[in-house]
Formats: structure tokens, C-alpha cells, sequence
């Protein structure tokens, strides 16, 4: 599904380098985890999957289901199959939630050469998958992530997903400002969406998203790289000795 | 929970604005209709000034009305304080009067009217019913209407070309009918309202407004009544270098209600041509009047070729006790804008609102805001101004805000913001406040920012492209301002947002 190779990436506007030599394979219908101490470049990896301006690839490639993800503009991507769900979700005053997520699915659906969603077809389907996260008929009108709650934030990101159904799903600390009850019905929601199809990379500080969501792979990035790969186990061992033995060992 | 039938319509609006961007050319309405006109000669002189006067049958009273403003004009100088940057216009070599030829006489059926005009009615797309009014066949307006009501006063260049639901209207007391036909019919409320609010002497362009203007709107709301269906003209320019110089004069007597809609196109020319309108609304007791414009003149081209050059005076005047009047203005077209919607409130516990949308892309250049005077007690207004600017084009909000010493407890609100898109363009804000009592209490926010690129780039992780990004945030930028108009005109408004954006990202 997603392939990542020997992928170095700087900073457009200071001489920083980011990611070193970053790879990784997810194959279709897993769900991958990435974790690993600040400042090691996760988020720099989300968004230079998804096309934000600002870096500038030095080496290597990625490629989603063999098309070069890198070459093609952000909506290009999102057509194909790639969502994000963003650390920090952006707020757009005076657009209805609802106004958002249908301008995108219809977006999609036109860049794919599908036929639009009906207003009556749109309706049902959003009402239905916002109920299973418990977003209801007054979040949807409110405008996009506006005065949300960092919870209704995190669960309207699901809800887009659950919405445009990609196959790849970035999720970039998802967990972060969540509490228990909001973990919960996240990752409920990220569940309901596993199948052979569909594939994930859960980018998270902290192993208690992978109590919930659990992954078939976990690899720990270190200084713009993966330094070490290995079950679910490994997310247990960085919960309980931290990054310094590991990050040692793996020199 | 929600009924699906609201939400349908606020989807149904913004899926049109996607689908129009990406579907439209530039300017939709750049076409233009090859009718058979009558000119009158090039320039302006008193003699022009009585054969305008004289062709719409005036009586001797209205002549010398005109010819008092002419000589009043022929004294006075351009104005030329607004930031506005434009070649000198010479008066001269304008045309003052055009109609089409096929208006001289009355057609009896819808053959037998120039089927170019009926063409040219269903490209603004009025409905066909409308349109055989319009084209003043006889015996149309008793045909059944179809589809919302909208009574509609259509002005081909100079010359009102026709009115619908008349009877109707006039059923309600309402009167609705053409300046000239006003003028003629109903000279005891023209000569009583007529200056009352833009004298003859206010402005060089309202005063050569007063001299030349060819026809306009008139309203009549009577005591008491509540306008049964919208009002609503559209404005043609299709002549070329022909200036257009329409009057409306609006007025709601004791306690009326009655909402008006302004829609205004030209075809697309690579000479500049002049528009120069008035617009009276007088405001009785207890009366209110909404008054909406889509002004979509055009804005010449990408680089800056032709275009209208649009020098407005619009004027409320709330005149007594409790009169409410509202001005929404959706401005997205016209190579220059000058324009400033104002609100006397003069009647204790008036109120004024301004709610505003300017929309300069390429070369435009937009000089546009309001004035709200407070004479009366207890009065209150507001001001929502939102500015976007794009291309080169250069975008200023000028308003006054004056509290006058008998205005006692009055307030006012603004709200000024500035949309920048690119690093070409200009966003500029003027604000004039004077409070000359102790009581009253006015506020002003004002933002200025440059359009988002992590709101563009989410939109964009989220499937649409450039355009269509742009187009979604501005159209959220303009809520507060697009839902202050009726729903028809809110739908227009939308799309016109995108169109009017096109090209200015990438």
C-alpha cells in the first residue's frame, strides 16, 4: 500500500534536514505504529506525505499503491486514497462543518470521475457516521473546528475519515489532548474502519492509543529515521524503560 | 435534530458554487446584445438636458429640476479625495442618452418583440413570464406566474423597459413603476420626495445624476402595508460608450415594510463607460426598508482593460420615529467603485445596518464603506464590512460614524475586515468617528489578514483543489454579510464570490 524509500527530506527555509533516510513499508489491511521522542521528525512525515509546502525532498521517494505520492498535489493524493488526520486540526470560520465534508466528498468523487452524492444520499450517510461518534446534528452545523473542544476536534477528523474512506490513513498523535472517554470512542471509530483494504500508520508519543487500536507492526523513528521495528511488544517495552536503552542499542 | 429541508438549501448553495467555478468563464454576463439603439447626440449641454427630459414626456416642473442641477454641475469639480487611481473622464464624449428602438412602440404580442431583447432577458435569466412583461407585451401581466414571486423592473441602458406583477402590486396600494412613469403619474410624491435626500446640489455625480438621469425605480409603499412580494431591478448597460444614469426613489410611508433587489450586469468592453446612479429611500414612522445589491458591473480584464466606472450615491433616510432601513451590498464587479450606502437617522430610535462585501480581483480598485449619521435620540447602527482583496487590485472601506450633540444614548457597532489574497494587492481602512455627545458610545474592530494557508492546505488534504479551497473560505469569511440577503440573491452572491476569485491563486 505504502511504500517509503530511503526518503530525506530538509527544511525549505533553513538548511535543516528532517528525515535521513526514512523507510518503511505498510502493506494493505495493516496497521502500522510509529513512535519515538520529540523532535524525531513524525510530524515532518505526515505532512510531507500529504503535500504541505515548506520541505523539499533531498533523496529517496514515496509511493502509494506504486504511484509517486510526491509528485502529485495535496488533493491529488487525498483522490487517491491518502487521508490525514491532523495533530492540530484547522479552523475555518463561517464554513458549516457539513458544507466542509460534503464540498470534500463530492470533491473526491469528481476527481475520481464518480458520480456526485445527492443532498438526500450525503445526509443519511454523514448522520449515520456521526452518530457512531457521538457528533451530533448541532456539531455538524457549526463552522469547521470553531470553539470545538479538543475531543470534537480529534472526533471530527474521524468522522471526515470515516466520511471519504480513504485506504491510507495517517493519524499524527491523534491521542493528544484526549481523555479516557474520548480515546475510546476514537478509536472505536478507527476500528469499525480495519479491513483488508485499508491501511494505517498511527503516529503517537505514547503506547496507550495501541491499547485501543491495536498494531500489527510498531516501529520507533529516531533522528529523521527508523531505528528498530517489531511487534506490539515493543510499544510495551518503550512504555516501560523509555527511548534511552533503545535508541542506545540501536546505535 | 435538524430538518433536512434547511440544511438542503445551505448545501444546495455551496455545491453551486463548486460547480460554477469550474464551469464559468471569467465574467458570465460579457456578452452583448446587438439591438437597433437611439442616441441622442454625444455630450451634455441643457439642450441634451431637455430632449432627455422631453423624451420621457416631463412636465415643464421636472425640466427645470434637471436644467437647475445642470447648471449647478457645469460649477463644480470631480471629486477626488477617494483612493481611487483612473484616467480623467471627459464628460463629453459620453453618449447621455440610449434606448432601443423597439420601445417606441408598444408590441401587442411576444412576436412581435425583438426577439435580441427576450434573448437578453433569459442569458440574466428571468423567467419567461417576466420577460414578456418586460418586453411590454400587453395583457401579460394577467397571465398566471409561475415560481417565486419576484416583481422585477428591467432598465436597458437608459430606459425602463418594463415591470412585472403591476396589478398586483397595486392591489396592495403599492405602487411600482418606472421613474418616468412615476414622474408622470405620480407627480405629487415625486415632486414632494424627489431631493429629498440627495439634493440636487449634494455631489458632482449625483448632481449630473439630477441633470441627465434617463429613468429608475420608483416604490410607493402606503401607511400600513406590507410589500406582498419582493422588489427588484436589473440593470443593463449595452450601449457602448454610453453612461447610465439611473434614480430610484424608494419611499415607505407610516409603518410599510417592503425589500428590494438590485442586480446589475454590462457586457464585456474594452472602453471604460460611466454609471452614475442615485438612490433615495425615504423611511416614515415606524417603516423599515432592506435593500440588497449584487453589483456586478465588469471589472474590465486581467490586465485591466475596460471595465465600469461606478460612481454611486445611495442615501436612506430614516426620517422619523422607529424607522429601520438595512443596506446589503454585494460589490464584485466594476473597474472603479465608489460608493457609500448611507443611513440619516434623523427619527428618534432609527436604526441604520450596513452590511458589505467588496470584492476587488486584477485591476480593480474599490473605494466603498458607509456613512451612518446619528441626529435622532436613542439611535443605533451597524457596519459589517468585508473587503477581499486579490491581483493588483486595491480595496479601501472609508466610513463616517458622526453622533451629532442631540443623538443622545445612541451607539454604534463596526466590524472591518480585510481579506488578502496574494502579495500584489492592497487592503486600506479609513475610519471617521465624531461624537459630539457625552452620552453615546461607539465601537470599531477592525482586521486585516492574508488568506490562511493551513485553512488552504486542510481543504486541500481534504480533496478540493486551489480554487475551490479559496472559494469555501472566503465564502466563510462573507457568512455574517451573505446571510443578511435574501435567499435567491444569497445563491448568486455565493457563486459570484467564487467566480469573481478565479485566477487569483496559483
Amino acid at each position: 500500500m505504502l511504500k517509503i524509500d530511503n526518503l530525506h527530506v530538509k527544511l525549505e527555509e533553513e538548511d535543516k534536514q528532517i528525515l535521513k533516510g526514512l523507510s518503511l513499508e505498510v502493506p494493505a489491511g495493516e496497521v502500522h505504529a510509529i513512535m519515538g521522542p520529540n523532535g524525531s521528525g513524525k510530524s515532518t512525515l505526515s505532512y510531507v506525505l500529504s503535500g504541505r509546502d515548506g520541505y523539499e525532498v533531498t533523496e529517496g521517494g514515496a509511493t502509494l499503491e506504486g504511484e509517486d505520492l510526491l509528485d502529485m498535489d495535496p488533493e491529488e493524493r487525498a483522490a487517491a486514497g491518502l487521508f490525514l488526520a491532523f495533530q492540530y486540526p484547522v479552523e475555518i470560520p463561517g464554513v458549516g462543518n457539513m458544507t466542509f465534508l460534503r464540498t470534500a466528498v463530492n470533491a473526491q468523487r469528481k476527481a475520481r470521475g464518480e458520480e456526485e452524492l445527492s443532498s438526500g444520499e450525503f445526509l443519511k450517510l454523514v448522520r449515520a457516521k456521526a452518530k457512531d461518534l457521538q457528533i451530533d446534528a448541532e456539531m455538524l452545523k457549526r463552522p469547521v473546528n470553531v470553539g470545538f473542544s479538543g475531543g470534537e476536534k480529534k472526533r471530527n477528523e474521524i468522522l471526515q475519515m470515516a466520511m471519504l474512506e480513504p485506504r491510507m490513513c495517517i493519524m499524527d498523535e491523534t491521542d493528544s489532548g484526549l481523555d479516557v472517554d474520548a480515546m475510546r470512542l476514537v478509536s472505536d471509530g478507527v476500528n469499525a474502519l480495519r479491513d483488508a483494504g485499508r491501511s494505517f500508520l498511527v503516529i503517537t508519543h505514547y503506547q496507550r492509543l495501541l491499547n485501543h487500536i491495536k498494531p500489527d507492526v510498531v516501529h520507533i523513528m529516531s533522528n529523521g529515521r527508523i531505528v528498530k521495528s517489531g511487534g506490539p511488544e515493543l510499544a510495551l517495552q518503550v512504555e516501560e524503560e523509555g527511548y534511552g536503552d533503545l535508541l542506545a542499542e540501536a546505535g | 435534530m435538524t430538518e433536512p429541508t434547511d440544511l438542503d438549501v445551505r448545501e444546495g448553495v455551496d455545491r453551486e458554487t463548486v460547480e460554477t467555478v469550474q464551469n464559468m468563464g471569467s465574467y458570465k454576463y460579457g456578452w452583448d446584445t446587438e439591438i437597433e439603439m437611439e442616441y441622442a447626440p454625444k455630450g451634455v449641454n441643457e439642450d441634451i438636458v431637455r430632449l432627455i427630459s422631453e423624451k420621457n414626456n416631463e412636465p415643464e416642473w421636472m425640466t427645470e429640476w434637471r436644467l437647475e442641477a445642470y447648471r449647478r454641475w457645469v460649477t463644480m469639480n470631480e471629486p477626488k479625495w477617494a483612493m481611487l487611481n483612473y484616467p480623467e473622464i471627459d464628460f463629453q464624449d459620453q453618449y447621455y442618452y440610449a434606448r432601443p428602438k423597439s420601445m417606441e412602440e408598444k408590441p401587442k404580442s411576444l412576436d412581435e418583440v425583438d426577439p435580441k431583447l427576450l434573448a437578453t432577458y433569459e442569458k440574466l435569466g428571468i423567467p419567461l413570464k417576466e420577460q414578456m412583461i418586460l418586453a411590454g407585451v400587453e395583457g401579460a401581466d394577467e397571465a398566471p406566474a409561475e415560481g417565486r414571486k419576484v416583481a422585477v423592473d428591467a432598465v436597458f441602458d437608459s430606459v425602463s423597459v418594463g415591470t412585472t406583477f403591476k396589478d398586483e402590486l397595486a392591489k396592495a396600494g403599492v405602487i411600482f413603476c418606472s421613474i418616468s412613469e412615476a414622474i408622470r403619474e405620480h407627480p405629487e410624491l415625486v415632486k414632494k420626495y424627489l431631493g429629498s435626500v440627495v439634493p440636487q446640489s449634494d455631489n458632482f455625480f449625483a448632481t449630473l445624476n439630477s441633470a441627465v438621469f434617463s429613468d429608475g425605480s420608483f416604490v410607493y409603499v402606503p401607511p400600513g402595508v406590507t410589500c406582498p412580494m419582493e422588489l427588484s431591478t436589473y440593470f443593463r448597460i449595452n450601449a457602448e460608450n454610453t453612461g447610465q444614469f439611473e434614480r430610484t426613489l424608494i419611499i415607505a410611508d407610516k409603518g410599510s415594510y417592503v425589500s428590494y433587489l438590485e442586480g446589475c450586469t454590462a457586457p464585456q468592453r474594452d472602453t471604460n463607460q460611466l454609471h452614475a446612479a442615485v438612490v433615495e429611500i425615504v423611511i416614515l414612522e415606524d417603516a423599515e426598508v432592506k435593500y440588497s445589491t449584487v453589483q456586478n458591473w465588469f471589472p474590465g480584464d486581467e490586465n485591466g482593460k475596460g471595465g465600469i466606472y461606478n460612481f454611486v450615491t445611495k442615501r436612506a433616510d430614516c426620517r422619523e420615529a422607529r424607522a429601520k432601513v438595512m443596506w446589503t451590498q454585494v460589490e464584485t464587479g466594476s473597474a472603479i467603485t465608489w460608493k457609500y450606502p448611507s443611513c440619516i437617522l434623523r427619527g428618534d430610535e432609527s436604526q441604520g445596518e450596513f452590511y458589505s462585501i467588496a470584492i476587488a480581483n486584477n485591476w480593480q480598485q474599490a473605494d466603498t464603506g458607509t456613512k451612518m449619521v446619528h441626529l435622532g435620540k436613542n439611535t443605533r447602527s451597524r457596519i459589517v464590512s468585508k473587503g477581499i482583496s486579490a491581483g493588483q487590485a486595491q480595496n479601501t472601506y472609508r466610513g463616517l460614524v458622526s453622533m451629532h450633540p442631540r443623538a443622545s444614548d445612541s451607539r454604534n457597532y463596526t466590524q472591518c475586515d480585510s481579506l488578502l489574497i496574494g502579495d500584489k494587492c492592497g487592503a486600506h481602512t479609513v475610519p471617521y468617528i465624531e461624537v459630539k455627545n457625552t452620552s453615546s458610545r461607539v465601537e470599531h474592530e477592525a482586521t486585516t489578514s492574508k488568506v490562511d494557508d493551513d485553512q488552504l492546505f486542510y481543504c486541500r488534504s481534504r480533496g478540493m483543489d486551489e480554487e475551490e479551497a479559496v472559494a469555501l473560505v472566503v465564502n466563510g469569511f462573507c457568512r455574517e454579510v451573505l446571510q443578511a440577503l435574501p435567499m435567491e440573491f444569497a445563491m448568486e452572491a455565493q457563486s459570484l464570490v467564487a467566480i469573481s476569485l478565479e485566477g487569483s491563486v496559483g
